[in-house]
């Protein structure tokens, strides 16, 4: 029982960061209709200056996290700005490729900097320190990793519940001629939306980094798990993203634990393509996710 | 809309449609045919290896165009089909095992593994299209990004077949005991194997060009279009969306298939990781960069972004490879490959094609009287419609002015 609470549990704390990660993808396509294949780049950028700000710049954490959250904003905030605003009306696989583009100039130029092998993740709080609840252990980073979501979670919440705008970033992404027409500013509810799917990469990237104890730049990949998160929640939907992160994340780490047991006919490896193997069945029988707008194109 | 009503008009006006038409061009084609003579008399081994694996990838990017292109449906999917068509050029190909260890392979000869890569690739299309045709836009793309990842997995499990995690070697063609991979004599005169595999290579490429051509000139060609432009307008002229769908999955499929099995016959070791998303990428963007829904794109595409990279390695004063950082002519190409993407959307989103044909425009424009094209058939890109995808068809095909 304490193995498997213990897996519920490692499940759940791996769901946070999905949901994180995948927390940025709704966002802009909330906005924007646009998934951003270079969100995990996003993600590696951030990590990759926040540990540079603490083993090499010799910077306290608060300080390299805020260095890391300005570097990835900017980004988001240029690349939407001066890239993806020309491709507005285009055809998806145009858009689709140019996030591509840039996940690919991303990856190449954190090599640049700091080379292909792996580097310390920075983390804030002792990683080895945590407590022992009958038989389970959980982790100081692990407790960290569960409240930071809530706490974006339920920020994020507030702002596209009660604010000025985050309603207008509702109502555009509800009818984007509609908005115009009440005066929102859609420009600026792009580049918001992309600067705080910016800002959470940094947070995703740093807990993610935490999570593995190291970063190298293969790291972005691990994004592409929240794919099926994001699915499964509803690719629209805030809440959908925290739900389909947690689920996929329970599950993933439920198969690592026990596929050697119960199902070692299944080969190795089945852990890394369950999330796609539910993440297809959800597309089949429910599209547009648990929590999704239902208005997703089918034939 | 008005430019597709312009295109018919110039259309009719020119008689049916023709693959080899005019006067100019036989002269490219002409031209064309003499460059590779030169080439294959002159080339050294190296530009062979640069040149064949190019030709291979032009095969897969085509494929991924009559899908992605013509039909527009994303997928990042190809190279599970490839590995499809790999896998079963190995098992029907492949020298048969000596110990228990070794995969699995009939040793039959290329001519039975080549068609059937492709025939079971396009039978894996069959069995997948009506599940992740379903959906559209990000949404195909994401499944058939879990494709490659569902398809590594089953490759990696599969050791009889695939050799697991440590790979396996594949066939090689040829003809009783003349293998390609080494210099043989055809009736007196001697081929290496550079030139072995180009002849084969340039064969299956432009046999695939043909087809492909003739197939896009065809109602179901036309049928793809209409789906790709607008799938309730093509439902409403009676376009039946499903079948033109699968027809452009399982035909795409089926090309890959052959492209993959060529690639790794041609690189003769694979492992399954080979089959990655990575790859897959790099198709999608050389007809990115080459020009959406264009055979010529799709050539002209996979030189670039597979032709380029071992070209800048060659020339290039940069060290191959390093991981403490540093600009290393890796890095040089991952950097051009990610910007050649980027650009070639914002500024030519027809690729190179759409390159060529604007000088072919302006050539024109400037010189009237050359060439015979007449100024009412000119199109003037700057004011075509805002999706440039159906540009191909509006412009004159080529300069042929009767």
């Amino acid at each position: 029982m304490a193995y498997f609470m213990q897996l519920l549990f490692a499940g759940i704390v791996q769901g946070c960061i999905y949901a994180l990660i995948g927390l940025g993808f709704s966002i802009i396509f909330k906005a924007s209709e646009v998934i951003n294949f270079a969100q995990g780049e996003l993600l590696l950028v951030g990590a990759y200056v926040v540990s540079a700000g603490v083993f090499e710049w010799h910077l306290p954490f608060l300080l390299a996290l805020l260095a890391g959250l300005l570097v990835t904003v900017l980004i988001g905030l240029l690349f939407e700005r001066f890239i993806l605003r020309r491709m507005i009306g285009r055809p998806v696989f145009s858009i689709l490729m140019i996030t591509i583009g840039l996940d690919i100039i991303l990856r190449t130029a954190v090599i640049i900097i700091w080379g292909s092998k792996p580097i310390p993740a920075a983390s804030p709080f002792n990683t080895i320190s945590g407590i022992n609840y009958g038989g389970v252990h959980i982790g100081a980073n692990d407790l960290w990793t569960i409240a930071v979501t809530i706490v974006l979670c339920a920020a994020l919440f507030y702002f596209f519940r009660y604010t000025r705008y985050g309603l207008a970033m509702r109502a555009t992404a509800l009818d984007q001629e509609a908005a115009l027409a009440v005066g929102i500013n859609i420009r600026t509810i792009y580049a918001l939306a992309w600067g705080i799917a910016a800002a959470i990469a940094t947070v995703g990237g740093v807990f993610l980094a935490i999570d593995s104890f190291a970063i190298d730049p293969t790291f972005g990949g691990a994004a592409l798990v929240a794919f099926p998160a994001i699915i499964l929640g509803g690719i629209d939907s805030i809440s959908g993203a925290v739900v389909g992160g947690i689920v996929i994340g329970v599950i993933q780490l439920l198969t690592v634990g026990y596929e050697s047991h119960v199902a070692s006919f299944l080969g190795a490896g089945i852990h890394e393509i369950t999330p796609y193997i539910i993440m297809i069945f959800i597309l089949l029988i429910r599209p547009y996710g648990l929590f999704g707008t239902r208005k997703v194109e089918r034939i | 809309m008005s430019v597709t009503v312009t295109d018919q008009k110039t259309r009719a006006s020119s008689g049916p449609p023709r693959l080899l038409g005019s006067r100019s061009r036989w002269l490219v084609i002409g031209t064309g045919i003499l460059l590779v003579i030169l080439f294959f008399s002159f080339a050294t081994e190296d530009w062979f290896s640069i040149v064949n694996y190019v030709l291979i990838a032009a095969i897969a990017t085509l494929s991924l165009n009559v899908l992605s292109g013509y039909a527009g449906q994303v997928s990042l999917g190809i190279t599970f089909f490839m590995a499809i068509g790999a896998y079963t050029a190995a098992l029907l190909g492949g020298t048969p095992p000596t110990t228990s260890l070794d995969p699995q392979g009939f040793g039959w000869s290329f001519l039975i593994w080549l068609p059937a890569a492709g025939i079971v690739a396009a039978l894996a299309g069959a069995l997948i299209g009506p599940v992740a045709l379903r959906l559209r836009g990000f949404y195909l793309a994401i499944v058939t990004l879990a494709l490659v990842f569902i398809g590594q997995y089953i490759f990696m499990n599969i050791v009889p077949l695939t050799g697991g995690p440590q790979g396996r070697s594949f066939p090689t063609p040829g003809f009783g005991d003349l293998a390609f991979n080494q210099q043989n004599d055809y009736f007196g005169i001697a081929l290496t194997a550079g030139q072995q595999y180009f002849l084969l290579i340039l064969l299956v490429l432009v046999l695939s060009a043909l087809f492909v051509t003739n197939v896009m000139r065809s109602r179901a060609g036309r049928a793809f279009r209409a789906v790709r432009d607008h799938e309730v307008g093509a439902s409403i002229m009676g376009v039946n969306l499903f079948e033109a769908k699968m027809g452009a999955f399982i035909l795409s499929s089926f090309l890959a298939g052959i492209a993959g099995a060529l690639l790794a016959s041609y690189t003769s070791y694979v492992t399954p990781d080979y089959w990655s998303l990575t790859l897959a990428i790099q198709f999608v963007a050389a007809i990115i960069v080459g020009g959406i829904a264009s055979v010529w794109g799709s050539i002209l595409g996979a030189a670039f972004v597979f032709g380029l990279p071992q070209v800048i390695d060659y020339f290039s004063l940069l060290p191959t490879g390093s991981n403490s950082g540093g600009l290393t002519s890796g890095n040089l190409n991952a950097l051009i490959y990610g910007a050649l993407i980027i650009v070639f959307l914002l500024f030519e989103p027809e690729g190179v094609i759409g390159l060529i044909r604007r000088v072919q425009l302006w050539m024109r424009k400037t010189n009237p009287n050359a060439e015979g094209g007449e100024p009412a058939e000119i199109i003037d890109l700057s004011s075509a419609p805002a999706s440039r995808l159906d540009v191909e068809d509006a412009a004159p095909v080529n300069g042929d002015g009767e």
